[in-house]
């Protein structure tokens, strides 16, 4: 092998620490046409890839990095696309490093290729150029509903498209993206990106209903009644959870759903001109370590707080965000407090909060997974005096969709009980993304609506098949 | 786009607006909201369903005008189109035949989101007193409306400028003590209005059920903006409610936290202002 495969890793321009953590605008900045040709020499072409195995949808990476090596970006777009409806985000919010770049052979003695950062390339500079369309099927004349617009419904609905579905999508909000929208930051992923990707699947004939609660305004045997021959279920994991100590109602005490939500969706930012207020005190604690909470520490020292901390039970290792989001928090002035739970939330008499109370861990022997739990240490409790709670440990199955049908299994937690390709207890109705997994990635949604909408056509085939016998 | 067909001035804050929303129509029932953004800058403001109209497809509202994008809804006029409009969200009122009549109290703007639940207490065959009250004559309406569906409606003013004078409260009293085989009551208005009413229902054992409008955003649950302490449960009102037994509501909480933007809620109202004398908001 060449000296070349072996050149150091194309490092990720980024918008300086000091500035970005004043800004929205996009953290990471791209390749250059350079860094990304000189990058994707860097991929050995494997006979078996084995990145492919860790893409849950399945990307023909190294051709497409071939193609970025010849500088053939419009045949890498093309090769991209046929596998991924939306690469410009995956490019940004997939955990690569335990993905595809964990199983780069490359990776083995020297960095792994970077497989996103080209993704991300790649995308882009379609984008710039005008957007191709992927190839369709004929249309079939036959309807399917996708209930909710993220990113299993979207991923979903954009291959149905294609097979030559009509595609309707329901969606509860007022636009289409799901957490693409409402929760990851703009300096994460710009909402630009978001809306031309969804363009694209409009462009591919999916119609989008906004405003439109499934399980409210309409429920799932409805929509088969009415002429849906499959109905998609991608409700996602909406529902926030607490922690169920003291003082958590207080003022001053949001979900990281609320807290992004005010700021993305409702551009909270930007008020009074837009009119959605978010709020963010002096000295934050952000309860959680994962992406979402990454997410809420690094919105709040944008939106002007003085300390922000992490406040997450067990160590480093075990912090569940992407390897990038923990590394651009710590550069950008986060402050991890780890082994620390909050046992108490503590009140004013206003009923805002002024203080929380926390209790240090250790990591004790390790449990049956192998995982060493954290034990609390008797005495160590702690005041810490702060004004703003962000709640960040994950969110539970919605369940307003699930309630309207209760014919459909469920599991303990609400979550719908689905097999590998999204098939549910009821024939013709399908789910995938966190209402099946509970609250996971991006990327596993977009797997599961893919394996889904292959489901859905083999179903409607077969309907179809035994109704011309 | 969900135009506005009809727009009612009862007073110069209190107004109503007939909207075309079909589907939101088609399903609507008592006890339940729905939630607007009037335009691409605009809150979500929730609203509960103060009538619908399945034949003509309309939903009405009737809102008092607070913060600034309550004030902003209301220079709207019949024609303007509200851009989102969602719903119904929420769980309906348990309407049943109860052994016994059923008091319903409506304060200010509360006897809108009053009147289905009435109409539906009456249709499921129930006697049902009526008691509707404001700060004064010119912030009460839809008194007809209210006498159509009750049994009896006793029409209160804080100052006595119209009907008699006094408290909500008061009245309830005296509709107990005549029946005091009174089976529910349903009270819904501004939070300490609510909360009176529990105080004063409590004694005698009476399941009384409010409705909570806490602060919301999206409705489905997904926020949690709407967390209303009821006994040892935290629960969101979007999904869970907005209608609680009031007696397990903590109301100082959720007074509270009513309150949590009222900072901001006032720097919007001075940019509305500065508006409208020709300034832009120098966010960019």
């Amino acid at each position: 092998m060449s000296l070349k495969q072996r050149a150091d890793r194309q490092g990720m321009p980024c918008q300086d620490p000091q500035v970005r953590r004043h800004n929205f605008q996009e953290v990471a900045l791209g390749y250059t046409k350079e860094q990304a040709m000189e990058e994707a020499g860097r991929c050995l072409q494997c006979k078996k890839p084995k990145c492919r195995e860790g893409c849950p949808v399945e990307v023909l990476i190294p051709d497409f990095i071939q193609a970025v090596a010849d500088g053939d970006f419009a045949q890498a777009a093309v090769l991209l696309k046929e596998k991924n409806a939306l690469p410009a985000i995956c490019g940004r919010v997939c955990p690569q490093e335990s993905q595809c770049e964990a199983k780069c052979i490359v990776g083995i003695k020297s960095e792994p290729v970077a497989i996103g950062r080209l993704e991300r390339f790649v995308a882009d500079w379609e984008m710039r150029q005008g957007a191709t369309l992927p190839e369709q099927a004929p249309r079939k004349g036959k309807k399917v509903a996708v209930v909710g617009a993220g990113p299993a419904g979207l991923t979903c609905a954009a291959d149905l498209a294609k097979l030559g579905y009509d595609v309707t999508i329901f969606e509860a909000l007022h636009t289409a993206g799901g957490v693409l929208m409402y929760g990851i930051p703009e300096f994460r992923l710009p909402k630009d990106i978001v809306e031309q990707e969804i363009d694209n699947l409009r462009k591919l004939g999916v119609e989008m209903q906004f405003n439109s609660v499934v399980g409210k305004a309409t429920n799932v045997h409805e929509l088969l009644a009415n002429g849906y021959e499959a109905v998609f279920l991608g409700t996602g994991a909406g529902l926030p959870n607490f922690m169920g100590i003291p003082g958590e109602n207080l003022c001053g005490v949001f979900s990281a759903n609320e807290f992004l939500t005010r700021t993305n969706l409702m551009k909270g930012y930007c008020f009074p001109e837009y009119q959605t207020p978010v709020k963010v005190g002096r000295k934050v604690a952000v309860l959680g370590a994962g992406n979402v909470a990454m997410d809420a520490a690094r919105t709040a020292l944008r939106l002007g707080a003085e300390e922000v901390h992490i406040i997450y039970r067990r160590s480093e290792k075990e912090m569940p965000a992407r390897a990038e989001e923990i590394e651009h928090a710590h550069e950008e002035g986060v402050q991890f407090q780890l082994l620390t739970s909050p046992v108490e939330i503590i009140g004013d008499e206003n009923g805002w909060v002024k203080a929380m109370k926390c209790v240090r861990f250790e990591l004790g022997e390790p449990d049956a997974s192998g995982r060493r739990s954290p034990v609390a240490i008797p005495g160590s409790e702690y005041i810490m005096d702060i004004d703003t709670v962000i709640v960040s440990i994950g969110t539970g199955p919605n369940p307003l969709a699930t309630k309207s049908v209760p014919d459909l299994e469920l599991n303990r937690k609400g979550n719908i009980v689905a097999d590998e390709d999204g098939r549910t207890s009821i024939p013709g109705v399908f789910a995938g993304g966190d209402i099946v997994t509970g609250a996971a990635t991006v990327i596993l949604a977009m797997g599961a609506g893919k394996k889904s909408a292959r489901a859905i056509d083999e179903y409607v085939m077969a309907k179809t098949a035994e109704k011309a016998i | 786009m969900y135009p506005i067909v009809r727009k009612e001035i009862f007073s110069p804050t209190v107004k109503l607006f007939d909207i075309k929303a079909p589907l939101v129509a088609a399903k609507a029932q008592a006890g339940q909201f729905f939630i607007l953004r009037a335009d691409e800058k605009g809150e979500r403001i929730p609203l509960t369903i103060a009538d619908f109209d399945r034949e003509e497809g309309t939903i009405t509202a009737i809102f008092q005008e607070m913060g600034a994008g309550t004030k902003r809804l209301g220079q709207l006029e019949v024609g303007d189109n509200i851009l989102d409009v969602v719903g119904p969200l929420g769980v309906p009122s348990e309407i049943e035949r109860f052994d016994g009549p059923v008091a319903i109290v409506g304060g200010g703007v509360g006897i809108a989101p009053i009147y289905p639940i009435a109409k539906a207490l009456k249709a499921a065959g129930n006697e049902v007193f009526a008691i509707i009250g404001a700060r004064n004559k010119e912030l009460l309406f839809w008194e007809e409306k209210m006498a159509s569906v009750s049994s009896k409606l006793i029409v209160c003013t804080d100052d006595g400028s119209y009907g008699r004078k006094g408290f909500v409260t008061d009245a309830l009293k005296d509709v107990y003590e005549a029946n005091s085989n009174l089976n529910h009551v349903w009270a819904i208005g501004p939070m300490p209005m609510m909360r009176a009413i529990t105080n004063v229902t409590r004694p005698w054992g009476v399941k009384t059920i409010v409705s909570m409008n806490p602060l919301m955003m999206d409705g489905t649950g997904m926020c949690g903006a709407c967390r209303v302490q009821v006994g040892n449960e935290t629960k969101f009102a979007c999904v869970d409610g907005p209608e609680f037994d009031g007696h397990m509501v903590d109301f100082d909480l959720a007074m509270k936290r009513l309150s949590i933007y009222k900072d901001e809620e006032k720097r919007a109202l001075a940019a509305l202002e500065h508006q409208h004398q020709g300034g832009g908001c120098g966010c960019h």
